[in-house]
């Protein structure tokens, strides 16, 4: 296949950068090894579009992050986005924290932040009742918000799609073509694929993706993060995003309300060497739920019903390498994206459109940098129960009956939303890419009672065996067998 | 709008037979409203037989069980929807469909309930109640619940759901297995597995006991040579896209892993069997008191919560281990809600707390209240802490003095126990029982 960009990763940042791009009159590919978007450090983080105080002023990060920050509202609105612009407070406990504090938000200022104000501790705790009263002096960032970051993702996806985009999913890159110090394509598990630019946004995996040139090595050192996500019933539990004053390896465990009205706490920061490795520790949760009880003391532990991890990669220069590659012509790298990764984003995908510019006026490559004439901005909104006052379903039933019928108890999402998500513009076909866009199996019994149903609609709607329904794309079937198969084959001495 | 005397909310074994009853005593416009696509509730994936020995005094399937109550609804020609999901419950008076802006007004209706479901055949239903049964059952404990850390691919069950697979949908879940938790399902299940050929090869109990029915041990564990690993718990869940392996480790007795004890266990599937929790959100919405133990609504002994009008019964109320006890529970409720309709039911001045104290979880109901001159006696159930042999049962007054006292040769947290207090038994009462259960020998039973 021959196009005329191709992106190799759909995280958040590789879905930003396909829908900016597909304003222009551009081919695009987007290749993603995963079988959904989303599947990265875009699907297991802290979901905070952070204000922008964190990162020096000189850095890249500090600069893209303040500037996608104001995006988000439009951005989100356009593609039915769950977001909140509800602040962050960073509290401090002693008057060294207020140091910290005072920097940041000079900091800030420097920047261009506005709203940001030291509190008092009557300040915040009339903000946050729950808070420890010990709290001294807390920074206010009004214009800090919550988002849902896998359904940013996929919405950023949808939308490239419908704007002629492509979307590869359980598509590897495991090489790159080259040709006269030039990249001509990659080689994947599914053939070989060419382009006049690669854009390497392959996230966790890009200093392997960078490092098959001869470029300035990227160099990567990973830290875990593990989260408790809370019962909704601790959904007002605290109203803004709330951080410990930060220390030299992480923002700290903060503990934050979620835009679907949960409670999340985390993340810890632990060094480890397998970026495959997502589990999570005894040791961790523990850290992260001590750690948050001393931001807000009554916690319990009751209620949790979902803990997780992702994994976050520091590039040596602690800084976004967002440029040209040096040892091979036509390769973009988006390297080292850690946080601010989510709330950078957008400003990243327009950084990527400038370096295009510059490089293919440079390069003298044959892609057409004019605007589309159609481009669609924005995605129909989704019809989805949870968010819709109940004496308001009687329209969306009379439109179409599946919406009626109710499959995940727990969140209330029907029938109806589940087979829309199955044909959306990036489809999801396993029951994780369905509980992502439409919250089934999220709530308190974790899919216990719909996870069948789920599996049925999607295996009729693909028009597949429901033993070839998987969990998470290859190799994560849920069924081995139709009864009595089984049985019948252990008697006659086979193997299944 | 519809008007109902009764709306039954779950069409299990609770909801069922109240139904029945109220049909029986003469209720006029009874309705059951069920979320499945078929009556009968979990009895429906409960193949196996053990179900029926108290209450039709024989032994039937889960199915066999419910079927005989289905079909007394069907020839009595009871109302029912089934695929049919209640949103919501309110004693509020304008409360309804059609009245947006009101919905926020407080203004309690003493006489009605209104309740609001959603099917595909009549979109969302508005519907009023004189009065409600709750009997919405209870759903299992999860993996995520219990903090059990490690990877989260696929394989990881709760064995309710990988019940449902089998004996419903049709499918093999898994092949090698491990089961976590010793109650009731964990090891029907792990029977249930290896007759359809998959290997079992452990079914672990963090406590030193197994938490199931004995004849369950026997019949599904010891028979199948299955092993019972007690004081063991799972430490770790491993494997990127299938369960690969699982960590379990021996605990010590405050039930934290020892070291050096543990284990890796290859299996692709892990099947959670660790609890069962009363599914009363509708409850809590509604503004129904919640009993921190039970998960259950606080209920008097005509099974009435906290809110007048709705009662609870089943699983709603308290996780039972027989579902005989189930029906029996839903007729007391019925009983009730039919005096209340009536307007019959005469509160005493003062209500009677029912207290679990040494080594008893907690008892239903929590309290008494009401005069009734014809009754004989009123069923007190209760679970014990721990398992214990040879032990009094005691029942004490407000003042401690005993009332009356039952000997029992062993006694044990998966047990329901019941006592029956007498009219003679209340004499001295004025505002409080308590229960103990106390080893036969030890002196005191004064409290605190
Ligand atoms: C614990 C944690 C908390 C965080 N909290 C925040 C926060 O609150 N706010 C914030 O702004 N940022 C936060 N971040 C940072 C943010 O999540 C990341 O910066 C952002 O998600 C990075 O997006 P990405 O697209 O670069 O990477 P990813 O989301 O990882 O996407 C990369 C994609 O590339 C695919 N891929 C890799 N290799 C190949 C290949 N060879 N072929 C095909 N596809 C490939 C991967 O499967 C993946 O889908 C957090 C990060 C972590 C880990």
């Amino acid at each position: 296949m021959k196009c005329d960009i191709l992106i190799i990763g759909g995280g958040v940042v590789g879905t930003a950068i396909a829908r900016e791009l597909s304003r222009y009159n551009l081919e695009i590919v987007l290749l993603e090894k995963e079988d959904d978007v989303a599947m990265g450090s875009s699907k297991a983080n802290s979901g905070i579009v952070h204000a922008g105080y964190n990162s020096p002023a000189d850095t890249l990060k500090a600069r893209l992050n303040v500037k996608a920050n104001p995006q988000f509202d439009k951005l989100c609105a356009d593609l039915d986005v769950p977001f909140k612009r509800i602040g962050s407070l960073v509290i401090a406990f002693n008057e060294d924290e207020l140091k910290q504090l005072k920097w940041e938000k000079e900091n800030g200022e420097k920047l261009g932040i506005k709203g940001l104000k030291i509190l008092s501790r009557d300040e915040l705790l009339e903000k946050e009742p729950n808070l420890n009263p010990k709290a001294k002096y807390g920074l206010y960032a009004p214009s800090a918000g919550i988002v849902s970051s896998y359904e940013l993702t996929i919405a950023l996806a949808d939308n490239a799609v419908i704007n002629g985009g492509k979307v590869m999913l359980e598509t590897e890159v495991r090489d790159i073509i080259e040709e006269k110090g030039r990249i001509q394509g990659v080689k994947t598990n599914t053939g070989d694929f060419y382009a006049s630019y690669v854009i390497n946004a392959a996230g966790l995996f890009a200093d392997e993706i960078a490092n098959y040139s001869n470029d300035t090595k990227i160099e990567y050192s990973l830290r875990k993060g593990e989260y408790h996500l809370y019962d909704k019933n601790w959904g007002n539990f605290v109203t803004h995003i709330l951080f410990p004053t930060p220390s030299k390896v992480s923002k700290g465990i903060l503990i934050t309300p979620t835009v679907h009205g949960n409670l999340m706490i985390g993340p810890n920061a632990e060094e480890t060497k397998d970026k495959k490795d997502l589990s999570t520790s005894k040791v961790a949760l523990n850290e992260v739920f001590e750690s948050a009880k001393k931001l807000v003391p009554d916690l319990k532990r009751l209620d949790i019903i979902n803990s997780f991890s992702g994994i976050r990669a520091k590039e040596k220069s602690n800084d976004f390498i967002i440029a040209a590659s040096k040892g091979l012509e036509g390769l973009i790298n988006v390297a080292g994206i850690q946080s601010p990764g989510l709330s950078a984003a957008p400003a990243i995908a327009e950084m990527l459109l400038d370096i295009l510019h510059e490089y293919n006026h440079e390069l003298k490559r044959d892609i057409d940098l004019s605007f589309k004439k159609n481009f669609k901005e924005t995605l129909t909104p989704k019809k989805r129960l949870y968010r819709t006052d109940y004496y308001n379903w009687q329209e969306i039933i009379a439109e179409n009956p599946d919406f009626a019928e109710i499959v995940c108890r727990c969140e209330k999402v029907s029938k109806g939303e589940i087979i829309h998500a199955i044909n959306r513009p990036v489809p999801a076909t396993s029951i994780d890419a369905v509980k992502r866009r439409t919250r089934t199996g999220t709530g308190r019994c974790q899919g216990g009672f719909c996870q069948p149903r789920v599996l049925e609609i999607l295996a009729k709607e693909l028009n597949i065996s429901p033993l070839k329904v998987s969990k998470k794309g290859k190799g994560s079937c849920l069924l081995f067998a139709r009864t009595k198969e089984m049985l019948l084959s252990k008697m006659a001495g086979e193997k299944l | 709008m519809k008007n109902y005397q009764l709306v039954i909310i779950g069409g299990g074994p609770a909801g069922l037979a109240a139904a029945l009853k109220a049909k029986e005593n003469g209720l006029k416009k009874i309705l059951v409203l069920e979320r499945d696509r078929y009556l009968g509730g979990i009895l429906q994936q409960c193949i196996h037989n053990g179900f029926g020995l108290e209450y039709f005094k024989e032994e039937l399937t889960g199915p066999e069980y419910a079927s005989r109550f289905i079909e007394k609804i069907k020839t009595q020609d009871i109302e029912y929807k089934t695929e049919t999901m209640v949103i919501g419950i309110s004693n509020n008076e304008n409360w309804s469909l059609d009245n947006k802006k009101t919905n926020k007004s407080n203004i309690e209706n003493k006489d009605f309930k209104n309740i609001i479901a959603i099917n595909r055949e009549d979109g969302l239903l508005n519907i009023k109640a004189n009065a409600v049964i709750l009997a919405m059952g209870c759903r299992e404990r999860t993996r995520e619940a219990i903090r059990i850390p490690g990877t989260r691919p696929a394989g990881v069950f709760s064995a309710g759901t990988a019940q449902r697979y089998i004996n419903i949908e049709g499918y093999m879940p898994g092949k090698d297995v491990i089961v976590l938790g010793s109650g009731d399902i964990g090891m029907i299940m792990a029977r249930r597995m290896t007759l359809e050929g998959a290997e079992v090869k452990a079914v672990l109990e963090i406590m030193p006991y197994s938490s199931g029915l004995m004849r369950n041990k026997v019949q599904c564990l010891d028979d199948f040579d299955i092993p019972l690993k007690l004081s063991h718990t799972i430490t770790e869940i491993k494997g990127k896209d299938r369960v690969e392996s699982v960590i379990i480790s021996e605990v010590d007795e405050n039930l934290n892993p020892i070291d050096g004890a543990d284990e890796d266990i290859e299996c692709d599937t892990i099947l959670f069997s660790v609890g069962l929790i009363p599914e009363n959100e509708l409850s809590r919405d509604l503004g129904v008191k919640i009993d921190k133990i039970t998960n259950g609504p606080v209920v008097d002994e005509y099974r009435m919560t906290s809110i007048k009008g709705v009662f609870a019964c089943g699983n709603v109320l308290h996780v039972h281990d027989l579902v005989d006890y189930v029906s029996t529970e839903a007729e007391i409720a019925v009983n009730a809600a039919e005096k209340y309709i009536n307007k019959e039911l005469k509160e005493r001045e003062n209500p009677i707390d029912l207290i679990p104290e040494k080594n008893v979880q907690y008892i239903v109901p929590q309290y008494i209240k009401y005069h009734d001159l014809n009754r004989k006696f009123v069923n007190l159930f209760f679970r014990v802490e721990k398992p214990l042999n040879n032990v009094n049962i005691l029942i004490l007054d407000q003042d401690n003095n005993l009332i009356n006292s039952y000997k029992k040769d062993i006694v044990h947290p998966s047990e329901m126990l019941k006592i029956v207090l007498t009219k003679k038994d209340f004499k001295k009462v004025l505002d409080k029982i308590r229960i103990s259960v106390i080893k036969e020998g030890s002196e005191s039973f004064v409290s605190n």
